[in-house]
């Protein structure tokens, strides 16, 4: 598509600038720390699953025994791979002999722990490859896919539940399923275990629950003649957890944003760029598609306002993305469709973001959010709303879309809701197919007037933020009005200093980071 | 031709004439699409009252699931003269005014503490409640120079609200609830409750509950002093707070005398 809001390349180019200089500062503290989030994800990697008689992962356990051992910050590879080079036969037999702490603690580094453990990590590699391979085969067998991607959510609490709800609306069109978690898990800092069939406005992320449902999608391929993609959660306490298992599951996009957490659940800062930067790394590997959250930013505060700021964060979840591995297909930048459907031209305003961000990130999948907060429980208002959103996703070149509910703010989307979500979504994406191709926008008129003063404005919340550092720019509430200082919030407890001779053997194969804390 | 005039006390929809009784409604039955599931659509929504039901859409949604829309004609009547469940009280005052009538009555902040429960990780209507934006226009508890407000967020531990609320010496606690699956908001609300009056803190904080599918009578009969529902202002929140404080003191002050 060729630009037509007449953007100021310089501006774009300094914002770019500005984002490197924050994800430098925030490589350089973080890259001293490790977490036991990511220290599970090496294990879950290496095939350690399982839970104990009380239902704790055995790769909690055996983390929870080294950090209580003091072998912690060495990382768990390297005890794992002593276990195995000592006899124990495979990474799960040794994580299930490290839970216990006198072995965690008796346990001594064995020179040959790399060769032992060498296997291992190719077997893992091996299969997450293979996954990709498998997506990328399954998708070329088909014809290409109508854009925007629409985009689905179950949200039943029960995984079988929501593969009856998943396969219908897949079958009524949707292209990606995502399975909405149960909302206490992100502040769980474990996986839950096996199928369930419990939870509270969504469904627990497990390994298993990954399984049942890939399965099905998988099922629905020939009938549809078209490959479904599956979609998960990748924040919280678990994220490069979460990210291990949906690369080992063949998941295909990954809400994994950098700061979410952050600013909306209090969960610490450093934990948190800890893991987004270990579970970018995995997702970069396994082919994943990750879907940023700066919608969050416009459904906490005035979407108005805080427009800069969403570009801002998406300026800097591209590069910390990138450092990460990433390439621009994988980055599925967030924004939202949230300015009050009362406000005068508020259509122009989202016209102009939407519009604004296909500009300047061409090469990423924009990921585009439906209206929540303006929804009031007027049926008919909200389903005008979602048009709306459908047409301006359409106009714009958006390449995933996430389905309004007529319902949204009542309750969970009945089968009926979803279906009039895709029918809409379907009729309009047809109906306007190369509107985008017609459209130019006046000079100096509103909507370019507008996509200027937002670019300008990221670019002042840019030089604040890189001024200050990322760390201390949370800690200041430069984003969403929220101030969160690098030591606090929930899972501090979890990140330790590496040492010296720290390893993490996919570290250091998919970021050619030698062994040891700092470069 | 005369105007006719409803009847409150054997009241029906209006479409397009008094007393038509003209309803539309949508639902789906677990069937695949056909014939005879369309003529049970239409006993169905016979059996709900509905006259001479007309299906104008039936559609296939999935395999084994078909949705329809239904126009017809309720026979039933209602009564419309009957009470009334109780809603909160209702003062119309503005910010300024609120603001003045605090400073007032109390010479100093009120502290109100604001988030959503245990599981519960919606924040839409507690920010639109707290933040100094507000709602519709009408700024939020945080810009009251009179509330101390503070908006704790959601997934908030009952334990760790009610150990706040003692040490911030709260005036007031606002819960917003969002239903979920199998009930868990009642149980996080009355949790709370329960929490308070073993702390003997009940009595000392005014107990509000918040959210989409609350009201007034729901709040009551869980053991709070007010529920509001979709679409409140901030304004009718901090007016309500101002009475009931002040209702308190005045009522301890007749106590004590």
């Amino acid at each position: 598509m060729l630009p037509k809001l007449g953007l100021s390349e310089d501006s774009v180019r300094r914002c770019r600038s500005l984002a490197r200089d924050v994800a430098d500062g925030v490589r350089r503290e973080t890259e001293l720390f490790t977490t036991v989030s990511t220290e599970r994800s090496v294990l879950r990697l290496l095939g350690v699953e399982g839970v104990d008689s009380e239902e704790v992962p055995i790769a909690n356990r055996a983390v929870e025994a080294l950090a209580a051992a003091q072998k912690l910050a060495r990382g768990v590879a390297v005890w794992l791979g002593s276990a195995l080079a000592a006899g124990d036969a495979d990474p799960q037999r040794a994580a299930q002999r490290m839970t216990d702490l006198r072995e965690a603690s008796a346990i001594r580094e064995h020179p040959r722990w790399r060769e032992a453990l060498s296997p291992f990590v190719e077997s893992a590699l091996a299969r997450i490859r293979d996954n990709r391979k498998e997506r990328e085969r399954r998708i070329a067998g088909h014809a290409p896919e109508e854009l925007p991607l629409l985009y689905a959510i179950v949200a039943t609490g029960n995984i079988y539940e929501d593969i009856v709800q998943a396969e219908a609306a897949a079958r009524a069109g949707a292209q990606c399923i995502a399975v909405i978690r149960s909302t206490a898990q992100s502040l769980l800092d474990y996986v839950p275990f096996g199928a369930t069939t419990a939870g509270f406005g969504g469904t627990f992320a497990t390994q298993e629950n990954f399984r049942l449902m890939r399965r099905a999608l998988d099922a629905l391929e020939e009938e549809l003649g078209r490959y479904v993609r599956l979609v998960n959660y990748c924040s919280g306490l678990c994220m490069p957890e979460i990210a291990a298992m949906g690369a080992l599951e063949r998941l295909d996009l990954m809400l994994n944003d950098a700061l979410y957490g952050i600013l909306f659940r209090d969960i610490n800062p450093l934990r948190t760029l800890v893991d987004q930067n270990f579970s970018r790394r995995i997702n970069a590997a396994a082919g994943v598609v990750i879907n940023t959250g700066e919608d969050n930013y416009l459904t906490t505060a005035d979407a108005v306002e805080e427009a800069p700021a969403v570009l801002a964060s998406q300026f800097l979840n591209e590069r910390l993305a990138l450092d990460a591995g990433l390439e621009r297909w994988q980055i599925g930048l967030g924004h939202a469709f949230e300015i009050d459907p009362g406000l005068e031209d508020g259509l122009l305003f989202e016209l102009a973001q939407a519009q604004m961000a296909r500009e300047i990130f061409p090469d990423c999948p924009l990921k585009y959010m439906p209206p929540t907060k303006h929804m009031t429980g007027n049926v008919f208002r909200g389903y005008q709303q979602n048009a709306l959103f459908a047409l301006t996703s359409v106009a714009t070149g958006q390449s995933i879309h996430l389905l309004g509910m007529l319902t949204e703010a009542l309750h969970t989307p009945l089968l009926q809701d979803r279906w009039l979500s895709i029918d809409q979504a379907r009729a309009i994406r047809k109906n306007a197919r190369h509107l985008a191709e017609e459209i130019e926008f006046r000079p100096n008129g509103r909507i370019i007037a507008r996509a200027r003063e937002v670019l300008e404005g990221a670019e002042r919340i840019l030089e604040r933020i890189a001024r200050a550092g990322l760390f201390q720019a949370l800690a200041d509430g430069v984003f969403a009005q929220t101030s969160r200082p690098r030591d606090r919030g929930r899972g501090a407890e979890g990140v330790l200093r590496r040492a010296e001779d720290y390893s993490n053997p996919f570290l250091e194969v998919w970021a050619g980071q030698a062994a040891g804390a700092a470069r | 031709m005369s105007m006719r005039v409803p009847d409150p006390s054997r009241l029906r929809p209006y479409g397009d004439r008094l007393g038509d009784g003209v309803v539309q409604l949508s639902f789906t039955l677990p069937l695949p699409r056909s014939s005879a599931t369309v003529a049970a659509a239409r006993r169905y929504a016979e059996k709900m009252g509905i006259r001479d039901p007309y299906v104008t859409l039936a559609e296939a949604i999935a395999p084994d699931f078909t949705f329809f829309i239904v126009y017809g004609k309720s026979t039933h009547e209602v009564d419309a003269t009957l009470p009334v469940a109780e809603e909160a009280a209702d003062t119309a005052l503005t910010r300024e005014q609120i603001d003045a009538e605090i400073e007032r009555r109390f010479h100093r902040r009120l502290v109100v503490l604001g988030c959503a429960l245990e599981s519960d990780a919606h924040t839409v209507g507690l920010d639109a409640i707290f933040n100094p934006k507000g709602f519709a226009g009408d700024s939020g508890l945080e810009r009251y120079q009179g509330l101390d407000a503070r908006n704790l967020g959601a997934q908030v531990s009952v334990e760790h609200l009610v150990r706040l609320a003692r040490d911030a010496h709260a005036d007031a606690i606002l819960v917003s609830a969002t239903v979920t699956q199998n009930e868990i908001h009642i149980r996080h609300l009355t949790d709370l409750v329960d929490m308070l009056e073993a702390e003997r803190l009940r009595d000392a904080i005014v107990l509000v509950a918040g959210g989409a599918r609350v009201d007034h009578a729901l709040a009551k009969e869980l053991g709070y002093d007010a529920g509001f529902g979709p679409g409140t202002s901030p304004s009718r929140v901090a007016a309500f707070l101002l009475e009931e404080l002040s209702r308190r003191i005045a009522a301890s002050a007749r106590e004590a005398r």
